[in-house]
């Protein structure tokens, strides 16, 4: 990261291991993962189910039975599994916490613009900006992700609710109501479900990019939980922590730090 | 049909008997009725009791923007007493379409029912009010609708919406919907509306819930949405005959295949019983005789709100609002695929370029790391 540094002998770091992603953060993010993997797959199948030549009786197959049941099962998988990260939310560490996703304060703001101009439009970074847990663009996308969610679990449970036997997915019949009926929730259905391939893509890429150019582990964060930081970050944090001493030193390591 | 019905009406059974109906003509129209209802058997005895003892409900039938296929549908609907007891048994005061009478003397006839039934009669709608112009798109009588149906349903005693106009709109309230077609339980206040919906809905399903309110005298069990749940619980994928070749995952793919000779899903060439609630599937149409689906067409969905706009007729996927008629959510979302995967791989060189002293000073230090370990 330290772009002054431009001698012919490489200035070598000194990183410090920084524990950011609990397990249940962890285990939440690759059981979401694969649970949306598995919903877009059999969801699009659903929605457009290939041609079989087939010689074989109609009772001798089931694709199209095997393909509701997965996504049924995905789905109920991807549910709980979210409401839990609801929860952990509140309760987890300070990088899982709720603040990370919805902007709340100037400071947020702040952020999201430097990583606009440093992530998206490659301008050099003079700040010298570090965020240890979501980036402020990571952590309001991963917000819209969520009410994505939200729409997919309603839409979801709402087309279910007719067909489930249980009494959870028959709460959501008043979802029908909301949309006039089923043919309106299954096209919302399906349209969101672009939202999840395109935000699929674009997350993957985009953390084999901050791996790539940060050289913290970004990758492996998501397996070990851990973060990588530089030592100069935490001497400039107990710098200017000295320096503000008593004035306005909020809540976390989304530092704003200047070598 | 009596023009002006004397304030003793007789009960359902004497007028079967008067228009020649034997007792057991009479009690097979009840276990039907019943059957049609869901009932049980004992549910049976309660619908033939109510229709022996129950004087008949004066009835009040609006016709509104409409096409009468409602009409049309009630008076075929398959038992022959269905239409000639009930036509008759619920004496159909009022009812453009049906009644001989017209002009002043219809309205008057209508006033009469209002005045001598109050709080008694069974308002039936057939079609939508439209609201826009002051209404002056559907006026009768020198009345707007919007002002007849206030004044019809302030003394009613149950309200129907038939068919999918009066219950959503239909036709006339699909895009640019330039009446303002409105349904029924938009524009009554405090009163609770049946709605039976459908293009037209099933004529046995019309008589089921006249019954049904005739017998239990009151509102039969509503979904969420309004409809009879005994009617509009399932969808007609759910009682598709067809069905396991849904989930066998065999479908025609065009309608002149052989899979459509085989008699395969209609899904794909589209279908939309997944997404419609009614009752075509168990009762059929035409005395039982077929329905949509079982003559190789698929369901439009008609019983559906919007079904107009919600959907192409021959296609599952509709069009993707403001991308063009051919666009459905999988071409919108394959070109936005492909728009962002370029613009990854443009971000990826810009990574390269803008951020080489970055990359660089890592693979540097990287590779003295290294050699340090020599
Ligand atoms: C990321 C999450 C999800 C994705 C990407 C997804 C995707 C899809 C897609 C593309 C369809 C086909 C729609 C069509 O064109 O008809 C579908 C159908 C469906 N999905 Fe999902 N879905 C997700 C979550 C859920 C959830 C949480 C539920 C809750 C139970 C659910 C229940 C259903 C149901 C009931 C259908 C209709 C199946 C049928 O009628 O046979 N989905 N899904
Ligand atoms: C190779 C595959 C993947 C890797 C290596 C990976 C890695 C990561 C990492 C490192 C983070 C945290 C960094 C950040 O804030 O940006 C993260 C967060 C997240 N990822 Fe992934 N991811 C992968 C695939 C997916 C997929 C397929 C989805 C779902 C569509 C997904 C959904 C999420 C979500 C929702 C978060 C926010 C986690 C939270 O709740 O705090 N990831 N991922
Ligand atoms: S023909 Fe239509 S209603 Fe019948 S199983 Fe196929 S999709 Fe469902
Ligand atoms: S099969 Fe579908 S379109 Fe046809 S009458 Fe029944 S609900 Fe309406």
């Amino acid at each position: 990261m330290d772009a002054t540094v431009n001698t012919k002998k490489p200035h070598i770091k000194y990183l410090r291991r920084v524990f950011v992603w609990e397990l249940p953060v962890r285990i939440y993010h690759w059981l979401n993962a694969l649970a949306i993997l598995v919903l877009i797959v059999t969801g699009l199948y659903i929605g457009n189910p290939l041609a079989v030549q087939s010689n074989r009786e109609a009772a001798e197959t089931f694709n199209m039975g095997y393909m509701r049941i997965i996504h049924f099962i995905a789905a109920y998988i991807f549910f709980f599994n979210f409401v839990f990260r609801i929860y952990w939310g509140f309760v987890g560490n300070k990088y899982a916490n709720w603040r990370n996703f919805i902007p709340t304060t100037k400071k947020y703001w702040k952020e999201f613009m430097h990583v606009i101009k440093i992530d998206v439009l490659m301008m050099k970074d003079k700040g010298h900006h570090l965020e240890v847990g979501h980036n402020a663009v990571a952590g309001f996308t991963y917000f819209l992700t969520f009410i994505a969610f939200l729409i997919q679990c309603l839409t979801g449970f709402g087309l279910y609710s007719s067909m489930g036997t249980w009494w959870f997915p028959k709460m959501f019949g008043w979802v029908q109501v909301i949309f006039g009926g089923d043919i309106m929730m299954r096209q919302i259905h399906h349209w969101a479900t672009w939202f999840f391939v395109l935000f699929s893509v674009v997350h993957v890429y985009l953390v084999f990019y901050h791996d790539y150019v940060e050289g913290r582990g970004e990758i492996s964060s998501m397996g070990g939980g851990w973060k990588f930081i530089e030592q100069e970050y935490f001497d400039h944090h107990q710098e200017q922590k000295a320096n503000a001493a008593g004035t306005d030193n909020t809540d976390n390591t989304q530092k704003e730090t200047t070598v | 049909m009596p023009f002006f019905p004397s304030r003793e009406m007789p009960t359902y059974l004497e007028e079967a008997t008067r228009k020649g109906y034997s007792r057991r003509d009479f009690a097979k129209f009840c276990t039907m009725m019943g059957a049609f209802m869901g009932l049980e058997a004992s549910g049976v005895a309660q619908v033939t009791k109510a229709l022996e003892t129950k004087k008949r409900l004066p009835v009040i039938w609006l016709h509104f923007q409409e096409c009468t296929c409602c009409s049309e549908s009630f008076i075929r609907s398959s038992h022959p007493m269905v239409a000639d007891m009930l036509l008759d048994q619920i004496s159909l005061d009022y009812s453009e379409t049906l009644m001989a009478a017209s002009g002043f003397q219809a309205e008057e006839a209508m006033k009469h029912t209002m005045e001598a039934h109050k709080g008694e009669y069974i308002l039936c709608v057939e079609g939508s009010v439209p609201t826009a112009a002051d209404g002056v798109y559907c006026m009768i009588g020198g009345k707007t609708s919007l002002q007849i149906l206030e004044e019809a349903a302030e003394n009613a005693k149950a309200i129907i919406a038939w068919g999918s106009c009066a219950s959503n709109g239909c036709v006339q309230a699909a895009k640019p919907n330039p009446t303002s077609a409105t349904p029924i339980h938009k524009l009554v206040k405090g009163k609770p509306v049946i709605k039976v919906p459908g293009c037209p809905p099933i004529g046995e399903v019309m008589a089921g819930v006249i019954v049904h309110v005739v017998t239990f005298d009151r509102l039969p069990e509503l979904d969420n949405i309004g409809r009879p749940k005994a009617f509009y619980s399932k969808r007609v994928h759910d009682t598709c005959y067809r069905r396991p070749f849904y989930d066998a995952g065999l479908y025609v793919e065009s309608f002149d295949d052989q899979n459509a000779k085989k008699g395969y899903c209609l899904y794909k060439v589209g279908c939309k019983g997944p997404s419609t609630y009614n009752a075509c599937g168990v009762m059929r149409w035409n005395n039982g005789v077929s329905f949509p689906i079982q003559s190789g067409h698929g369901c439009f969905g008609c019983s559906e709100e919007n079904y107009w706009d919600n959907g192409r007729l021959y296609e599952r996927a509709s069009a993707f609002p403001g991308f063009g008629i051919e666009a459905d959510a999988d071409k919108v979302g394959m070109a936005a695929l492909g728009v962002t995967v370029g613009a990854l791989a443009v971000h990826a060189v810009a990574t390269n370029l803008r951020k080489k002293n970055l990359v660089s000073n890592l693979e540097k230090e990287g590779k003295q790391s290294e050699k340090d370990l020599e």
